[in-house]
């Protein structure tokens, strides 16, 4: 049969030599790989006590940001949801209160908000989207569960903690990527 | 003396649209004609209105150039005119979209309209079918050069079912019209003068008339909006259906559409032709009344004929699917007659869209007590047993 390409290697079947029937210099060549590894770079990393760095493009976990006073900036607007592949993200709007101004930065609100993490696909195309820097992706990803009604992720799992009354921990969810103004 | 030849009118006019030439009856408008080729040589209007008479002139939008006034004079027009208010004549030759000074003027225009408006549209409920939004799309600068401060009003309630944010409105006269022709009452006009025209009642007196709910329908901006759908929705998320009913008021059509969330009546609108502009029935205007737009949120009250046609630009057709054929379900079949076990039905899991609050029963807009006061409803209730599911 015409071989397709010039790749093809046509596999040997005749008997094995007295050298290769012998099987112990195959075994002292195979050991003397596998002892050679010893002196070289590991490469494997001790997760979780070592942790790779991400990729600056990385797409994680979805974070609702908040202004420097600590006010929601998401307007349950829609547009993410709109512009989500996977239709995964549904919310519910509602007007803000007199007395609920430092709690949400505009009139209307975001009240239920909610991303199924199984049908997220970290496109990213809601932080696109987004007009009001309220939803952005993180440098973290979602953590393992046993059920699965722990991933319909809802407001108090996206929401950033608060800047003023927990500085370290709004730092540390902002990340280095996130844009250090936001937009109005 | 040279004896002049008066001749006669012709029955019908030939006028030559964007190098398109049709026939049209005398004393049709430019935008009219344009209208009657369609598509994207029709000119984009914010204040004309074909059902509103008087209406137009206002917004600049719809200028054209005129390369040829007729046959019997061929030179062109001076200047851009507004095509709304400018009739064909025989021989006309009109370039709207070919012409490069129409485009540069209307964008300018586009860019005159946006300087006071204030582009909340993430908060406005008017986004998604906004006639500004789409010419700003079309024509808009992706920044502004107004550096002034801008006018702002205060919210204002007109009566209990609208809402007017006088920021939002691009002074189009509308709604005065909508006022002056349809209800037999007028009680709101434009107020002051210049940069301080405003659109007010007389003393906040409500507008309380049975036909007032069609300036919401016939506002091309946010500025009149329903109020029992303030932040209900996104409208691209609900569904628009054609329905009908009848009514008992004798103006009003009955045929309307329906926006839907599943069986909840979100939102009632008249139906809108390609133009935006509310669709006419055996010659009449589809203008709705107030008990249909209002009080009638319940599919049973209306005769739902099918899903409304979207534009297939629209925003509001995201995500739709008009003809959904499910595949027959063979797990059963394979599984010697088990019915599948489902991992998670995420009505239990899911807050929102909660069968136990009906967005659509609350009359304004919803506040955060209402998303509370349900969730301790919630609590109380037992374990939903549609899917044989344990939470």
């Amino acid at each position: 049969m015409q071989a397709l390409t010039n790749r093809v290697k046509v596999v040997e079947r005749k008997p094995m030599s007295l050298w290769e029937r012998l099987y112990i210099p195959a075994i002292l060549k195979g050991m003397a790989i596998t002892f050679s590894h010893i002196f070289k770079k590991k490469p494997t990393i001790n997760y979780p006590e070592k942790k790779r760095p991400f990729s600056p493009v990385f797409r994680g976990l979805q974070i609702l940001n908040r202004d420097e006073e600590g006010r929601e900036n998401c307007t349950a607007c829609g547009l993410c949801a709109v512009a989500c592949p996977a239709e995964a993200i549904t919310m519910e709007a509602a007007e803000r209160a007199p007395g609920e101004e430092h709690l949400y930065r505009e009139e209307k609100y975001a009240a239920k908000y909610e991303i199924n993490m199984l049908r997220c696909i970290f496109c990213g195309l809601c932080e696109e989207a987004c007009p009001k820097d309220a939803i952005y992706l993180s440098e973290t990803f979602t953590p393992a569960d046993y059920q699965r009604k722990q991933f319909i992720y809802n407001k108090t799992d996206l929401l950033i903690p608060h800047p003023q009354e927990d500085p370290e921990a709004y730092k540390k969810a902002l990340g280095n990527r996130a844009k250090n103004q936001t937009v109005n | 003396m040279a004896e002049e030849v008066k001749k006669e009118t012709p029955a019908a006019f030939k006028v030559t649209i964007d190098n398109i030439t049709i026939d049209v009856a005398p004393g049709t408008t430019i935008l009219n004609a344009a209208r009657s080729i369609g598509g994207d040589v029709a000119p984009p209007a914010m204040c004309y209105y074909s059902k509103l008479e008087g209406s137009g002139g206002k917004c600049r939008t719809c200028l054209v150039e005129v390369a040829a006034g007729s046959t019997a004079d061929p030179r062109p027009m001076p200047k851009l005119v507004a095509s709304c208010r400018t009739t064909v004549m025989d021989g006309m030759i009109v370039k709207n979209i070919t012409s490069e000074k129409v485009t540069d003027a209307r964008n300018g225009v586009v860019e005159f309209l946006l300087i006071n408006h204030p582009l909340d549209c993430p908060i406005c409920d008017q986004a998604g079918e906004c006639h500004l939004q789409d010419l700003g799309y079309e024509h808009g600068k992706e920044g502004t050069r107004y550096q002034f401060a801008r006018r702002t009003f205060k919210r204002e309630d007109i009566g209990p079912y609208i809402q007017l944010h006088m920021t939002r409105c691009i002074l189009c006269y509308r709604c005065t019209y909508v006022a002056d022709q349809i209800t037999n009452k007028r009680v709101h006009g434009i107020v002051d003068r210049g940069d301080h025209a405003a659109i007010s009642t007389y003393i906040s007196r409500a507008v309380d008339n049975d036909f007032s709910g069609n300036m919401i329908d016939v506002c091309p901006v946010g500025a009149l909006t329903d109020r029992t759908f303030r932040f209900k929705n996104r409208v691209w998320f609900t569904k628009p259906v054609d329905a009908h009913r009848d009514c008992e008021n004798p103006e009003c059509c009955g045929k309307a559409t329906l926006w839907l969330r599943g069986e909840e009546v979100f939102r009632v609108t008249a139906r809108k032709d390609q133009w935006g502009e509310v669709q006419s029935f055996d010659g009449k205007p589809g203008w709705i009344c107030n008990t249909c737009r209002f009080d009638k949120k319940e599919t049973k009250d209306w005769t739902i004929e099918g899903q409304t046609l979207v534009a297939r630009h629209s925003v509001i057709g995201a995500n739709k699917y008009k003809k959904l054929e499910m595949p027959a379900e063979t797990i059963k079949e394979v599984m010697n007659g088990r019915d599948p076990k489902l991992m998670m039905n995420i009505h239990n899991v899911s807050e929102v869209n909660n069968p136990n609050i009906q967005l659509s029963e609350i009359e304004g807009p919803a506040h955060s007590e209402d998303f509370n006061r349900s969730a301790e409803h919630v609590a109380g209730e037992g374990e939903s047993t549609q899917w044989g599911m344990k939470k």
